[in-house]
């Protein structure tokens, strides 16, 4: 290995711990929903839609915490990260 | 056509919990990465601006009592003020950093408006307890964003920050309108729902 090489290795390395606590973020919020809905099934009324109201159908909070996740992800998080390695 | 009480808490929750993320995700960059794109420097003032706005409703339709619709103005108004706050600053409109003061003040406010408007002790109902959780959490958490007012720049600041706001969310998401809090769920409150 090169000393360029290796120094680009210690950047990279170095880069990745802020930006893998970033990208993690949002995963962790999806999959704090996912593991809502799986130990409290009730509350995702979609997969029992009969006589529910309104509201119950429309707020479905694991779907909520999914849904603040994917959305910090993708539109937050992942430019975030795109400028954070442009900044080193 | 009015939600319930408990899904309101939630929709509120997930603004709540998108603010936090973003808080969060601010701390661990830094300032200086954060504000890059300029748009992101106005996400989160904006966000807490638009919670403010979002909370007039909930003082116009839920009207228990006039505790509550007080409790919630004040609540609308300062969320609002710390969000337009920050908004100037953050536009350069505002140059005196002393603005950022309202964002404590902004937690405060909240603290006291979950812990004025609830009326029952802390074991009367699940609602009751996260009210009284979040009041306090609110309050005592003030003193994060006190503390970046001084130390903009300070992590362990702007990450407490971040988390008493996902905290919060947390909080609010447990929230029920009449359910059992670790077992105890005073008569008066009503039968347990989902």
């Amino acid at each position: 290995m090169t000393q360029y090489a290796t120094d680009l290795a210690r950047t990279r390395t170095r880069r990745s711990a802020r930006a893998v606590a970033v990208l993690a973020l949002g995963p962790a919020a999806v999959a704090a929903g996912i593991a809502w809905a799986l130990f409290q099934p009730w509350r995702l009324t979609m997969l029992h839609p009969y006589d529910q109201g309104f509201w119950w159908l429309l707020v479905e909070p694991p779907l909520l915490v999914v849904a603040a996740g994917v959305l910090f992800h993708a539109f937050v998080a992942r430019p975030l990260v795109h400028d954070l390695e442009d900044h080193r | 056509m009015q939600p319930p009480a408990e899904h309101v808490h939630w929709l509120f929750a997930t603004g709540v919990l998108f603010l936090g993320l973003v808080l969060l995700a601010e701390a661990i960059v830094g300032r200086d990465v954060w504000r890059r794109r300029a748009w992101r420097a106005y996400l989160w003032p904006a966000l807490l601006f638009g919670l403010g706005v979002f909370m007039w409703p909930v003082m116009v339709f839920f009207t228990n009592s006039t505790m509550h619709m007080l409790a919630h103005s004040v609540w609308a108004q300062s969320m609002m003020l710390a969000g337009a706050a920050e908004l100037g600053l953050v536009s350069g409109r505002l140059k005196n950093e002393a603005w950022r003061l309202c964002v404590p003040l902004m937690f405060a406010v909240s603290g006291a408006a979950f812990l004025i408007h609830e009326a029952n002790p802390w074991l009367y109902s699940r609602s009751a307890f996260v009210h009284h959780a979040c009041g306090w959490i609110l309050l005592l958490g003030a003193l994060f964003p006190l503390g970046a007012a001084f130390k903009p720049r300070s992590w362990v600041f702007a990450g407490g920050y971040a988390l008493v706001i996902v905290a919060v969310s947390i909080a609010l998401f447990t929230s029920r309108d009449v359910a059992p809090v670790f077992g105890h769920l005073d008569p008066s409150a009503g039968v347990a729902h989902r």
